[in-house]
């Protein structure tokens, strides 16, 4: 396998910063505002680039640190910053991440946090805090909401007597596929807390008045009681360290099973296990026969995509996801890329195509899209797969993008692509393999009207 | 009707007209735990350096700052495409203990000898300014080796807002100005300065100076080149838009070579004629202030009798616009009168005292002008007197939509071309293709108008 040459500038990064994921995660939990503590331009660059996937308004507050706190530090700023979001918006939690700003000036927000409590808590009504440490100068938008995830269940979850709800941990999923995920839980009858969850707050209702805070996200009382769940389900076969769910086994003994994203057919049949496991029932019919129909339909399509060259990029488990089904229509997964940097993308990708006989694609981590372009350049590619960022890259190369996971800006609906699932593998199939006819039809100059 | 939802601080910054003598503070520090729709220092540095199409911009920094502002803008250049590449150093902790000088030098040498660019900047950005970087050091250094100019543009994020990256922004290209060859420029010359041309705007408007006998030598910024900003001051008049973008280049250059500056607006009919009338009756030509009125005569012709269609339409609809500079708000305040429609509320991110006066001057009795908005000012406005559109950029827009308002993007990010004569028109286009649209009726809040 080529080495990839290295680099000292970054082009086009193939990642975005921390606290942006923990932004995200904070968004999906009930009544919470994420708030950054840093300076004001992070928190509006975060907004736009969240807003202009999701086109929904995403409000995240920011102690809007000046040049005197930089030199002097943040506390000042921060705590009025909490007394004024919890004046004007309610909120029930308070997510704050920190930035690379106030990572390097050293403040010491836990510190600040208990301060401000002693300071300025009531007893009636005060918002919960939740912080959580995210330096961008070390790690990538996925570490930030995996890490968001682990301090909200730190912070908040209790123990206790068991019961018989499960927690699932579903990754950085879309909208869509968080209410699809919730439906399908539904339909065993299994009562779960999935966390996080931003089906409605990132993908609401037209309203008549603007919420303070969306309707929607995992309560904050099942986050409490996912100390006392009889399983949690992890999704994500890349963390490296500590995550939500293993502080769940280490502080509540809660029994962990990871699976990877229940992308394509064998990573779905897998995570089908496990909850029908957990459920203690059958995969009820529904689901059954939605796979039943996706393989029906792999076979009708099977001859337009077969042996087609894809290059695969974007954060590491949806990477792992869309390789493995790939593989499993007959595409051949020839570079797979991310910005991150688990150093478990390779193996996770070996272990997902073990048995598909297809050979191993070349795998790196930490490049940008300057790199994946350079090392495309002689693979004879037929298809890109991974979110909008990629566009200029498929343009110079003519040929298709297929658009999946975040961000989606140039398009809309982002939101409400589906990967999971049969569902989402059926979406998926469908998509690329009509992309694929699409080319060849508009490409050819006798235009037939058939396939 | 609620009352507007403010924080107590928040007060003086929003002003109605006709209630109260003129009074609104402007220019302050956002406030924290306000959602601001604000961005940096940097964030301003980069809007105004950015259509600088062969030049590099580098981001010494966190991935974060360089990733959120590729490619943002749709500024066009009719050439090189450099600028709508994001480069950064992507620091990393070990950068934040030991510093990052190293980092940025091989850095910049690598992207160099890869683009053979005819400039660099290089941005700094919180980060950078506390881990005590010689970014001024490093970027003598590879100017040495290179040959090219090597500018440091100081932005970090937090020494203040949009406007201070302007500054920075200008002061980086000041050390541009004045070392290029001058020989040949005719004396009816000027710099096209503050457009930055969204949608290839920038293109018409050059147009429009050369049939009237105009010789443009530098476009700062909007398909900008570094040659041309070298040679710029060669030109006899820098004609400025967008107040506070580049006006501090201009100052810069009316102290050091004597240029004059005269300030313009390219958008709405009044004042892009005006803008033209302005600059022949600089050059005291009235062979070209003649040639002016006869471009204004011929455009106007074309463009009033389409516009008529839009007029009847929009008659009497209400409109709110919300904008980066304050410049750009009085003209959209006529271009809105022109196509019959009123400005219920009019505000900016970083609008100065004598910006908001003169808005006050210009605006009906009960127009709410306002400094630094957040979403819940907005949608409270927007409820409160009815807007039937929202002008604004990207952050605005989710807020409209969600309460069912119509919208017209007026930011770096539009695509559509809305200066200049061509643009009204389009403007006009926008304005109806969103305000007539069906699907208003659907939406919650005309749902309830109706049952009431
Ligand atoms: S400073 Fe850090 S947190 Fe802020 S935008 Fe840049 S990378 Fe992200
Ligand atoms: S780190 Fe500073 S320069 Fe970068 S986006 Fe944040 S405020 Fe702006």
């Amino acid at each position: 396998m080529s080495k990839m040459p290295n680099y000292v500038s970054t082009t086009n990064a193939c990642k975005l910063c921390k606290p942006l994921g923990a932004s995200l995660a904070f968004r999906g939990i009930e009544g919470a505002v994420p708030f950054l503590h840093g300076s004001q331009g992070c928190a509006t660059y975060m907004r736009r680039y969240i807003i202009s996937h999701f086109n929904e308004p995403i409000d995240i507050a920011s102690s809007s640190l000046g040049e005197k706190h930089a030199v002097y530090g943040g506390s000042a700023n921060l705590k009025m910053g909490l007394k004024n979001v919890t004046a004007k918006y309610k909120p029930q939690l308070i997510g704050v991440a920190t930035t690379c700003l106030t990572e390097t000036i050293g403040d010491d927000v836990k510190m600040i946090l208990a301060e401000y409590k002693d300071e300025f808590h009531t007893g009636i009504d005060d918002p919960l805090i939740i912080s959580v440490s995210t330096p961008s100068y070390s790690g990538t938008h996925m570490e930030g909401f995996n890490a968001a995830l682990k301090g909200v269940v730190e912070q908040l979850a209790n123990g206790g007597e068991q019961n018989e709800t499960i927690n699932i941990l579903p990754g950085f999923i879309s909208a869509a596929d968080l209410r699809y995920l919730k439906e399908l839980l539904q339909d065993f009858g299994i009562a779960a807390t999935v966390l996080p969850d931003y089906s409605e707050t990132l993908d609401g209702e037209a309203l008549n008045e603007y919420p303070l805070i969306p309707k929607g996200g995992t309560p904050l009382s099942s986050i409490r009681n996912m100390g006392r769940a009889k399983l949690t389900i992890e999704c994500g076969r890349t963390f490296s360290g500590e995550t939500a769910g293993s502080q769940l086994l280490k502080l509540f003994t809660v029994p962990l099973t990871r699976v990877g994203l229940p992308i394509g057919i064998r990573e779905t049949d897998r995570f089908m296990d496990v909850v029908s496991e957990a459920a203690g029932i059958e995969i009820p019919e529904k689901y059954r026969s939605a796979r039943g129909r996706l393989v029906d339909a792999m076979v009708d399509g099977h001859k337009y995509i077969f042996g087609k060259r894809a290059v695969v990029y974007g954060e590491e488990d949806l990477v792992v996801g869309l390789t493995a089904f790939l593989a499993e229509i007959g595409i051949k997964p020839v570079l797979c890329a991310s910005g991150g940097k688990s150093g478990n993308m390779k193996e996770s990708i070996a272990n997902v195509l073990e048995g598909l006989g297809c050979e191993m694609p070349e795998v790196h981590e930490n490049v940008d899209f300057y790199d994946i372009e350079e090392r495309a350049s002689d693979l004879d590619l037929d298809l890109l797969v991974g979110h909008s960022k990629g566009y200029s890259f498929a343009r110079r190369q003519n040929i298709p993008l297929i658009r999946v996971g975040f961000p989606i800006h140039d398009r809309i609906g982002g939101q409400r692509l589906l990967h999971i699932g049969y569902h989402g593998a059926q979406q998926l199939f469908d998509t690329i393999t009509n992309t694929i006819i699409a080319k060849k039809q508009d490409d050819s100059d006798v235009g037939y009207s058939y396939m | 009707m609620e009352p507007l939802h403010v924080l107590k601080e928040r007060e003086p910054q929003i002003h109605r007209k006709g209630e109260a003598p003129f009074s609104i503070e402007c220019n302050k520090d956002s406030l924290a735990g306000a959602v601001s729709q604000r961005a940096c220092v940097f964030c301003g540095s980069r809007v105004v350096l950015y259509p600088i199409a062969d030049a590099l911009h580098l981001v010494h920094g966190p991935i974060g700052c360089a990733v959120y502002t590729w490619d943002i803008r749709g500024a066009l250049s009719s050439g090189p495409e450099l600028h709508r590449l994001s480069f950064s150093t992507d620091l990393q902790e070990i950068d934040v203990i030991f510093g990052g000088e190293k980092k940025l030098y091989k850095a910049l040498i690598e992207l160099i000898d890869r683009h053979q660019p005819k400039a660099a900047f290089v941005y700094s950005t919180c980060i950078v300014g506390l881990i005590g970087d010689d970014m001024e050091a490093v970027c003598k250094q590879v100017e040495k080796e290179k040959s090219i100019p090597v500018l440091p543009v100081m932005s970090e994020g937090f020494k203040g807002n949009k406007r201070a990256g302007y500054e920075a922004a200008c002061s980086a290209m000041t050390r541009l100005v004045g070392t290029g060859d001058i020989s040949g420029i005719s004396k009816h010359s000027i710099n096209i300065l503050g457009d930055f041309n969204l949608a290839g705007e920038i293109w018409l408007i050059r147009e429009y100076f050369n049939r009237i006998g105009v010789e443009v030598v530098a476009n700062i910024t909007g398909d900008g080149r570094i040659e041309d900003i070298k040679r710029s001051h060669g030109a006899a008049l820098n004609v400025v838009q967008c107040s506070g973008a580049t006006m501090d280049l201009a100052t810069m250059m009316k102290k050091r070579f004597g240029i004059p500056n005269i300030r313009v607006s390219y958008f709405g009919v009044e004042d892009m004629a005006e803008a033209l009338y302005e600059v022949a009756r600089f050059f005291k030509d009235d062979e070209m202030l003649e040639k002016a009125r006869e471009l204004v005569r011929m455009e106007l012709s074309t463009l009033l009798p389409e516009l008529q269609k839009y007029k009847t339409a929009l008659a009497g609809k209400k409109a709110a616009i919300y904008v980066g500079g304050a410049f750009k708000a009085f003209s959209l305040v006529k271009a809105f009168r022109l196509i019959g429609m009123k400005v219920v509320m009019v505000g900016s991110q970083t609008g100065t005292r004598e910006d908001y006066e003169e808005l006050e001057e210009i605006t009906d009795e009960g127009t709410i002008i306002i400094d630094d908005a957040n979403p819940l000012e907005l949608s409270a406005i927007i409820r409160e007197k009815d807007v039937d559109i929202f002008v604004g950029g990207v952050k605005e827009r989710p807020i409209a939509y969600k309460l069912g308002v119509a919208f017209c993007d007026h930011n770096h990010e539009r695509k559509e071309m809305l200066a200049g004569f061509h643009g009204m028109l389009n403007f006009a286009r926008e304005v109806y293709g969103s305000v007539m649209s069906p699907v208003w009726q659907f939406v919650p809040r005309r749902v309830s108008e109706e049952k009431e």
